[in-house]
């Protein structure tokens, strides 16, 4: 692996493919800010509001739960424990994350790349090979976070604004984006093909099975991924050679 | 109390999520466990966000399983992530021409 002061060299270059992998998921922010900004504005936040606590959160459940809680006149306390709760995945995505930073990178970079270690910057950050180059993520952030941003900011404004055809179609761009990140890995490891199959069919269970089902989203997503990468973990632990590094 | 403040605390506790891990663990974790944990919680966490949601997130559920369908096979192609996530939107959006 290049040591980071030769990879920076080529900063510029990871930048610029960073912004062209965030435009799909700024294409998905919009569609789903649009529908945050609806539910800001029922909790009374006007469209400076919304644009700030989304540029500066960039989570969605987070920020949702947050939002109707502020609707609902919630403590201070309430709202902090709230916010933790529904944000508590990006504590593992940002362990992840940690795994994969050059211990020579200079250390501000872990500051700045911390305000959007969201599910989809982080997935695609995650998906390249090496070393995190910091300029990756902040070229995808510099796209698609104002989008998150502004989305937020037209749900609240108008919340019909785009045809309910182009909502529709873009809510899923998200989600492709996730498939292009899990799939090619799946190709070519069967034990994360399998994983992959197992995570379906218990995410798609998770909605019938009792208890469980009464769980918040992101609860839950906590829970089966701590459990499912647990047992993988046991059962077919990394070895040595496939260090991502 | 001023909306501001709770935005506030909202970014203070989303911030210290996700900047404590990143800033704390400065090494290479040496816990075989833990770091196979890790390598496999990308995967994981993703593939339990995406299915069943992608079916509930169009206007239709039809659409949804069909992006499903076609954003694997295309992803299994080998489309990078711009392409694969401008496919499924175009599949979406063709299909619910037909649909609603």
């Amino acid at each position: 692996m290049k040591p980071y002061s030769i990879r920076e060299k080529q900063n510029r270059e990871i930048l610029r493919q960073g912004m062209k992998d965030g435009i799909p998921i700024a294409l998905g922010y919009l569609a789903v800010s649009f529908s945050l900004g609806i539910a800001a504005k029922n909790a009374g936040l006007n469209e400076a509001q919304g644009f700030i606590a989304s540029f500066l959160c960039t989570a969605s459940a987070g920020e949702y739960v947050g939002f109707t809680l502020i609707g609902a006149s919630a403590t201070l306390i309430e709202i902090a424990l709230a916010t933790l709760v529904a944000n508590a995945r990006y504590i593992l995505m940002s362990c992840a994350m940690s795994q994969r930073l050059d211990p020579k990178m200079p250390f501000f970079h872990r500051f700045l790349m911390s305000l959007h270690v969201t599910d989809e910057i982080f997935g695609i950050s995650i998906a390249r090979d090496g070393y995190l180059n910091p300029n990756y993520s902040y070229g995808a952030a510099a796209v698609s976070v104002p989008a998150w941003a502004i989305g937020t900011s037209l749900g609240i404004l108008a919340g019909n604004i785009l045809p309910m055809r182009l909502v529709s179609a873009f809510s899923v761009a998200l989600y492709g984006m996730f498939l292009a990140i899990i799939i090619p890995p799946a190709r070519k490891n069967k034990v994360i093909a399998g994983l992959i199959i197992v995570c379906f069919t218990l995410s798609f269970a998770s909605n019938y099975i009792p208890y469980f089902c009464e769980l918040s989203e992101g609860m839950r997503t906590i829970i089966l991924t701590v459990l499912l990468s647990s047992l993988a973990a046991l059962i077919f632990p990394k070895k040595e050679d496939e260090s991502d590094e | 109390m001023s909306n501001y403040i709770y935005i506030a605390v909202m970014f203070l506790v989303t911030y210290l999520i996700r900047v404590i891990p990143l800033t704390a663990i400065r090494s290479k974790i040496k816990n075989k466990f833990f770091n196979s944990f890790l390598y496999y919680v990308p995967y994981v966490t993703l593939a339990v966000m995406t299915f069943p949601a992608i079916t509930a997130a169009t206007n239709s559920t039809i659409s949804g399983v069909a992006a499903l369908v076609v954003g694997i096979l295309v992803a299994w192609l080998g489309f990078d992530l711009f392409k694969t996530a401008l496919t499924c939107c175009v599949t979406v959006f063709i299909l619910e021409l037909f649909l609603i």
